[in-house]
């Protein structure tokens, strides 16, 4: 079969709603844009561990920090999921490690902005993980077998962060003055962030048509961001919370709110590493792997000593 | 450092007593006592499982792909081996 | 007065839970490899869960009106009765497991024991809470063993974080007159009974590690006094930021 008939049966296969799986005949490059959005995807949940992260040894109550901690471990499991989904590409997990390492891979820009006060980490589980939810829900149904199949059981127990998040902004926004103040600052910093997740508009995704064409993305950024906006502004109605957009507002016509143009050069600086706290995460994740090397060649070394006295 | 990696493991869980086990996913451990164990905190938090194997994915062998159509399509034309080829006058119950 | 022994001994326990979970929760984000990352969180949860319980039922004989959190977050530091041991830093990965292996290899022993207890709650906590340790447990002497027997880095860490830990490891076994007022009624178990399992594990261990026990028997305690080392400060300072900077608020 010729690589155009091939491409072909790959397309009506995709068209057909059949899942593409790591032995099938794939193009180059599907299986590249694929290895790319899924360790994206896989650094975002392990990077997205640290802000919350900074915040378990100070949680204000027993729940809560079990809660967190319980939340935080999901993210690395997430994470760890969608590097197993990476290696059946044929690239293993250290390889996209050290592309995350060398900053030649990216991971969610959300995560390069600071967790300050306790409210941060109610606020992240909202939107943050709203957000993502939006995403992810679309990603169940994604034409890669194992990506697909990750993302179902991913959203299975996302389920919990988003409800938790808000939950803890319920408290403060019911609480006391100072608790619903720290609410709204923490509203005030994350929520155009929290908007840029969904990543460039649609007029600038360099990726956006093909992947939408194999079905590895199932609807356009601006389609999903704009579900989040209108999904949110209810649920900050009953926190009694201001979404900080004096634009924002219902539109009979369209359907959906009309919300303010985001700050694309904010976007895009700390896309390119020069937001709040790219060089601390990443410097996290290095440490965290520098200093973890020996425990990993204790083991590979312990477990090779086993097996040749085994076969000894 | 490559080398260095920990092998993958697959790892598959039974639900509960009476159903098979089934794959949920894979993991890298330094060997199967560790594998076992990781695969327990990654992949049974929820109370999803009441046993686990794990094996080494290098250990696996699966069929290949180029040979789909001579392994799997001659059962498709063997439809009498499906109870509903066979015609059962009316009337006839439990069978 | 039985209700205070009993009292302060539970608060023992709920303690030394409390800070090494607390301890443990720091690695989060920070595991030598994510499957670690994973088994270390796990352990922390359970032993939240655990100062839970115990505190629970700490609240429940002080008859105060206290609940878990108030007990675990607004107390002065001499009013904190975990052992020095818990308290100490995470250090490298081989300080972190070891101080998790002295531990459990205690508290198992000890759970097993207070199951046998006639104080019903504490042998139903302690029923619960003997199937996580002994997994702790577990999971721990696997990483001690391939410290000691896998490169000769890991196993220089190893030892090194056993002849810096070893010191704290007799306040374990700490007793005073209150302990002597259980023990007589029979409520809790003697601790040389549950030193004896305690040195078995700890030797059986090391020799399949290929890891030495100090020489030096000197030890020390204090922190079963409410007297602790100068990490408790910070320690605590993390945990009662949000209770101290924003008093008497819900969470």
């Amino acid at each position: 079969m010729t690589q155009a008939e091939q491409e072909i049966r790959f397309q009506e296969k995709i068209d057909r709603e059949i899942k593409i799986e790591p032995n099938d005949w794939m193009p180059d490059e599907y299986r590249q844009t694929l290895i790319r959005q899924i360790s994206q995807h896989a650094h975002s949940e392990v990077v997205g561990m640290l802000p919350e992260g900074n915040w378990i040894t100070r949680a204000p109550n027993l729940r809560r920090k079990a809660v967190l901690l319980a939340k935080v471990q999901d993210e690395a499991g997430h994470g760890l999921y969608l590097y197993s989904a990476v290696e059946t590409l044929g690239t293993s997990r250290e390889q996209t490690i050290d592309d995350l390492h060398s900053g030649k891979a990216k991971y969610s820009s959300i995560f390069n902005y600071p967790a300050l006060t306790w409210a941060d980490i109610g606020t992240i589980g909202w939107l943050v993980d709203g957000a993502a939810i939006m995403n992810q829900v679309a990603l169940c149904r994604t034409s890669y077998g194992p990506y697909a199949r990750a993302m179902v059981k991913i959203c299975k127990e996302e389920s919990f962060h988003q409800r938790q998040g808000y939950e803890s902004l319920t408290k403060l926004c019911n609480g006391t003055p100072q608790q619903k103040a720290m609410a709204q600052d923490a509203m005030n910093r994350f929520w155009w962030p929290a908007l840029m997740m969904f990543g460039p508009s649609d007029a600038d995704s360099t990726h956006s048509d093909q992947s939408i064409k194999w079905k590895i993305k199932r609807f356009t950024n601006d389609e999903l961001r704009q579900n989040f906006v209108d999904a949110t502004v209810a649920q900050a109605e009953i926190l009694g919370l201001t979404i900080p957009d004096p634009n924002l507002k219902w539109n009979e016509a369209r359907g959906h709110y009309d919300f303010s143009e985001i700050n694309w050069d904010e976007f895009w600086q700390v896309v390119k590493g020069n937001g709040p706290c790219n060089k601390e995460r990443l410097a996290a994740r290095v440490k965290a792997k520098e200093e973890g090397a020996w425990v990993r060649e204790a083991a590979s070394a312990f477990a090779k000593k086993r097996d040749m006295k085994k076969s000894a | 450092m490559s080398t260095n990696e920990w092998p993958l493991w697959e790892v598959f869980i039974r639900s509960k007593q009476g159903l098979n086990h089934k794959h949920v996913g894979s993991l890298r451990a330094p060997d199967a006592t560790l594998a076992l164990e990781n695969a327990r905190d990654v992949y049974t938090r929820r109370s999803e499982g009441i046993s686990i194997w794990v094996v080494e994915s290098a250990h696996i062998h699966a069929t290949d792909i180029d040979d789909v159509a001579s392994f799997f399509e001659p059962s498709d034309t063997k439809i009498y081996r499906h109870p509903t080829f066979y015609e059962v006058p009316d009337g006839v119950k439990h069978m | 007065m039985q209700e205070s022994a009993l009292f302060e001994y539970v608060l023992r326990l709920s303690d030394d839970s409390l800070i090494l979970g607390q301890r443990l929760g720091e690695w989060c984000g920070h595991g030598p490899i994510l499957e670690e990352d994973i088994a270390l969180t796990n352990i922390s949860l359970d032993l939240i869960g655990q100062a839970i319980s115990l505190y629970d039922f700490a609240a429940e004989l002080e008859g105060k009106g206290r609940n878990h959190d108030q007990l675990a977050y607004l107390r002065y530091e001499n009013e904190y009765k975990n052992v020095l041991l818990v308290e100490q830093p995470n250090g490298d990965f081989a300080m972190t497991i070891l101080r998790q292996f002295f531990f459990d290899a205690f508290r198992l022993p000890l759970y097993e024991a207070l199951m046998q207890s006639p104080v019903a709650q504490l042998a139903a906590i302690a029923a619960k809470s003997v199937k996580e340790t002994r997994y702790h447990l577990k999971h721990t002497s696997e990483w001690v063993i391939r410290m000691g027997d896998g490169t000769e880095e890991s196993h220089q860490r190893a030892q090194a974080a056993i002849d810096h830990l070893w010191r704290f490891t007799n306040e374990l076994f700490y007793e005073d007159a209150n302990d002597h007022t259980l023990q007589a009624e029979q409520k809790v178990p003697t601790m040389a009974h549950i030193q004896t399992q305690w040195m078995a594990t700890v030797t059986s261990v090391l020799q399949e590690a290929t890891l030495e026990i100090p020489k030096n028997n000197w030890k020390f305690d204090g922190g079963r006094e409410g007297r602790h080392s100068e990490h408790m400060g910070y320690l605590l300072s993390d945990l009662q930021y949000m209770q101290r900077a924003y008093p008497n608020m819900e969470w």
